[in-house]
Parts: structure tokens; C-alpha cells; sequence
């Protein structure tokens, strides 16, 4: 499997705070890695460094042959439109209907017609299970509906990685098995490429094919999960079984 | 938003404007949106506008002709009335209305799109806030609010001429032909230079605040307050050095 994205040393700190201090991991093709990390590691900002919203201090992040903090933000419109960023809340703009959502990035970067961006819209929505959602406002829908309209959003442009910021955050068990079984389709039917960053451990293992953990502002481990699974690693343990190691 | 310092204050805003002119030449160009501003500020400023400014031209067409009669100056209240409205007060109280009323709706939208996230995730979708949100405002303010101004100019002289009339007893014809007497095309172009300036600051004010709002609903209310503080102060002081300028360079006499 090609390397897609190739993050390099990263760092980043805020005044004296060090957040990330030189991180540094690949992201294969079709493979989902899930970012594990306390509260206030930099598992988020991590995200929104690869695509572009805060620029590192230091190192590089690769991604077709371009290092993302690098590039000006025209540059960088163009690199977005390729990486789809799933937002904790959704993120929806307010003001548009979910149907608008959707339509929002094909309308800004596709020369679509109208019959075709509405047939993709149809196409998403019932992929998230959100068909009867389309004329809904933003304030209309639940916590998980937002969050699968913003997947669903994120998705439109068919990006080359989706990145997801702690997508189950604050679901109940019903809504987040819903968002991961959505995931899961995704991940059988259009093969895609992300990182999952999360707190839920057992969505984690359920949807990921690796999963790297951030520790003091590097990743301290990075494995598949069944190893990461069978590993007596005390920090692992800290991550995965919190009780057994206190 | 931390409390930033004067001069962070004007080179963020340096900043954005550098970054709309670079942007606004560039496609997308968002016509649409651009229609949709000018109608929320144009048309949907316009009746308080026109009501603001029939009150103001008859008030002081009163006042004036009051007040100038004891001296049997009575006639100059035309003039003075016309003059006053074409180069001050249709400019001044138009630009101030516009910056009470859409500088802090468009602070308080763009202020709510930032701290839920929604600026982010347009940028994420490969859009510029910039481009989208601060030109398209912009412009449609430099179209809107000197459009205004004109409606103001005229609906604030048919008031005047209305008081005129009715309780000073300065007919019509001669109310309008001491106008036409007066009044040249540079009281007016004088008038129309200030509010595309005005117009200039109080959209690019209200964005560049909205843009740095941070701290919740609490910050968001605090920066609607200042866009309208900031551009109400700006307005007025602005008023006299463009005033000034005006008359040295000979535009405005």
C-alpha cells in the first residue's frame, strides 16, 4: 500500500506549552489509524495541522508531494478540497438546510448541475441514514444526525483522506453505533483513508486498522490492533484497560 | 478575543484588507452572495434610513428657520438646509445607521460562524472566508450605503421643503430653485466620497472583528458592541479630517 500522507517531526507549542514535539508516522492507502491521547495531547490539533487550519512550528507534512505547512492558504484551498475533515459538533453551517450542506462543496468546487448534485446529495443521505433529514436545518436534528450530516458533507468531494475529530464525543450508545456502522459501510464500499482521533476506545477497535497512541507530544507507540491489543505495554494498558492498571 | 493593542488592531485589519484585494481578483466571485448583502443592507437599511432622514431635514429646517427669523434671515433656510444635508448630515447619519444596524449583524453573524466552528469547516471545504464572507460584504456595502445616502439626501429635502412650506411659508418653487441655485455637483460628490469611505470601514470593521471574536456568546456579544462603537467613533472623526481634506484641496468650497 502507497504511503498517502508522511507527517515528519512535527512540532508545536503555545508560549511555554510544547504540544506536539516531534511527531512523525505514514498513513497508507485504505488504511484508518486511530489517534488515541489524554485530553489536551494534541490529538485535534494534530488534525487540523495536516489540513492546514494551524500552521506547525517545525517539520513537514507530505502530502502529494507537497508539505502542507508550507503552502500560502490559496494553496491550500486547492489541498482541502482532496482531505475531508470531520468536525466534533458537525459544524454545519446554519443557515443552509442539510441538503444545502451537502450541496455546499459541489456548488463551490464541481461544475455540477443541479439534477446531478442532488442525485449525489440522495446518494449521501442514504448513506448515512439521514434520507428524510434533507430539509432540515442545522438546529433541527440531533446531536448524532448533525455529526452524520458533517460526515456525509465531508464526503461529498470524495476526498483522498477523512480525517475525523472525536466523531462519538458526547453519543449516546444507539447514535454512536449508528456513526460507526456509517463508517463502517464507508470503509467496506469506498475503501477510504483517514484518522480517527477519539477518546471511545471500543469504537476505535472497531473501526481502525491501526492505532497510534500520542504521548508526550510524540507517538509513543504505533501498532496494528491486534497488537496493540495483546500488548502488555503498561502505557497501552493505560489506554485500553484504565482500570486493570490503576 | 484578547485585548489587543492599537496598533495589532490596525495591522490586523492592514492584513485583511491586503488579503481581500488579493482575493477579489481572483474567481470565485460570488455575485449572488454579493446581491444578497446589498439587499439585506441596501433594502433592508432603507426604510430606517428614509424616516431618519425626513426627520432630520424638516427638524432642522425648523429649528433653522426659527431660529434665523428673528434676524429676518427667514429665505437662507433653503440654502443653508440643502447644504447641510448634501455635504453632513445625509453622509454622517446614513453611514452612522448603517454602522449601528448591519456593522453589528454582520460582527455578530460572521462572530457566531467562528466560534461554532463553521468558518473552519468552510476552509476545510477548500473555501476562503476571506473571499466569500469580508469581499462580498465589502462590496456590496461601497454599493449599498452611498445608494442610500442619495435616497437619504433627497427624502431629508423633501422634508425640509415640506416644514418649509407648511410652517415657515417658504413656498415650494422657490425652495427648490434656491436648492438648485446652491447646491453643485461637488456638494454632492463630496458627500458621496465620504460614505464609500465610511462604507469601506464599517464592513471591513465588522468583519475583522467578527473574524477575531473569541470566548463564546459572551465574546461574541462584546464584539458586536465594539464594531459599533469603533466605527460610530470612526465615522465622526473621519467626518472631519475628509471635511478638511475636501475644502484644502479646493473639491469642496
Amino acid at each position: 500500500m502507497s504511503v498517502v500522507l508522511k507527517v515528519e517531526n512535527i512540532c508545536k507549542s503555545f508560549g511555554e506549552k510544547k504540544v506536539h514535539q516531534g511527531i512523525t508516522f505514514n498513513l497508507h492507502e485504505g488504511e484508518i489509524l486511530s489517534l488515541f491521547g489524554g485530553s489536551g495531547s494534541g490529538k485535534s490539533l494534530l488534525l487540523r495541522s495536516i489540513i492546514g487550519l494551524e500552521k506547525p512550528d517545525s517539520g513537514h507534512i507530505y502530502f502529494e508531494d507537497k508539505d502542507i505547512p508550507t503552502l500560502s492558504e490559496e494553496a491550500l484551498l486547492d489541498i482541502r478540497k482532496k482531505i475531508g475533515f470531520v468536525f466534533q459538533n458537525g459544524a454545519l453551517f446554519d443557515s443552509l438546510t442539510v441538503a444545502g450542506n451537502l450541496a455546499y462543496p459541489l456548488k463551490e468546487h464541481t461544475k455540477d448541475s443541479p439534477q446531478h448534485i442532488q442525485e449525489k446529495i440522495n446518494i449521501m443521505l442514504d448513506l448515512v441514514d439521514m434520507r428524510n433529514a434533507a430539509d432540515l436545518l442545522p438546529n433541527e436534528l440531533s446531536g448524532g444526525m448533525q455529526k452524520r450530516a458533517g460526515l456525509a458533507r465531508a464526503l461529498m468531494l470524495e476526498p483522498k483522506i477523512i480525517l475525523f475529530d472525536e466523531p462519538t464525543a458526547g453519543l449516546d450508545p444507539t447514535n454512536t453505533r449508528r456513526l460507526l456502522d456509517n463508517i463502517l459501510r464507508l470503509k467496506e464500499t469506498r475503501h477510504i483513508t483517514g484518522i480517527f482521533v477519539t477518546h471511545d476506545i471500543p469504537s476505535a477497535l472497531a473501526i481502525a486498522d491501526s492505532i497510534a497512541i500520542l504521548y508526550e507530544g510524540k507517538i509513543a507507540i504505533r501498532d496494528t490492533v491486534a497488537n496493540i491489543q495483546a500488548s502488555t505495554d503498561p502505557l497501552v494498558g493505560a489506554f485500553l484497560n484504565p482500570e486493570k492498571t490503576k | 478575543m484578547n485585548k489587543k493593542s492599537p496598533l495589532q488592531i490596525v495591522g490586523g485589519m492592514g492584513i485583511l484588507v491586503a488579503q481581500v484585494f488579493r482575493e477579489a481578483r481572483k474567481p470565485p466571485y460570488y455575485f449572488g452572495l454579493i446581491c444578497e448583502q446589498i439587499w439585506s443592507i441596501g433594502v433592508g437599511s432603507l426604510p430606517l434610513v428614509l424616516i431618519t432622514a425626513l426627520a432630520t431635514g424638516s427638524v432642522m429646517a425648523l429649528q433653522f428657520g426659527y431660529g434665523v427669523a428673528k434676524f429676518g434671515g427667514k429665505l437662507y433656510v433653503p440654502k443653508v438646509v440643502a447644504l447641510t444635508i448634501l455635504r453632513e448630515m445625509g453622509p454622517v447619519f446614513t453611514s452612522l445607521l448603517v454602522a449601528g444596524r448591519i456593522g453589528s449583524g454582520i460582527t455578530s453573524e460572521v462572530a457566531s460562524m467562528k466560534i461554532s466552528q463553521q468558518l473552519d469547516a468552510m476552509r476545510a471545504l477548500g473555501t476562503s472566508p476571506t473571499r466569500r464572507i469580508v469581499t462580498t460584504r465589502i462590496i456590496a456595502a461601497l454599493i449599498s450605503v452611498p445608494l442610500l445616502t442619495l435616497f437619504s439626501d433627497y427624502v431629508g429635502l423633501l422634508g425640509a421643503m415640506l416644514v418649509c412650506k407648511n410652517e415657515l411659508g417658504i413656498h415650494t418653487s422657490f425652495f427648490i430653485a434656491k436648492c438648485i441655485e446652491t447646491i453643485r455637483i461637488s456638494d454632492f460628490l463630496a458627500g458621496m466620497a465620504k460614505t464609500v469611505v465610511f462604507a469601506f470601514f464599517i464592513a471591513l470593521t465588522a468583519c475583522w472583528r467578527g473574524l477575531e471574536t473569541a470566548g463564546g456568546t459572551e465574546g461574541v456579544g462584546r464584539s458586536t458592541t465594539w464594531t459599533v462603537v469603533t466605527t460610530s467613533i470612526f465615522i465622526m472623526i473621519s467626518d472631519f479630517f475628509l471635511t478638511k481634506f475636501l475644502i484644502m484641496t479646493g473639491f469642496q468650497v
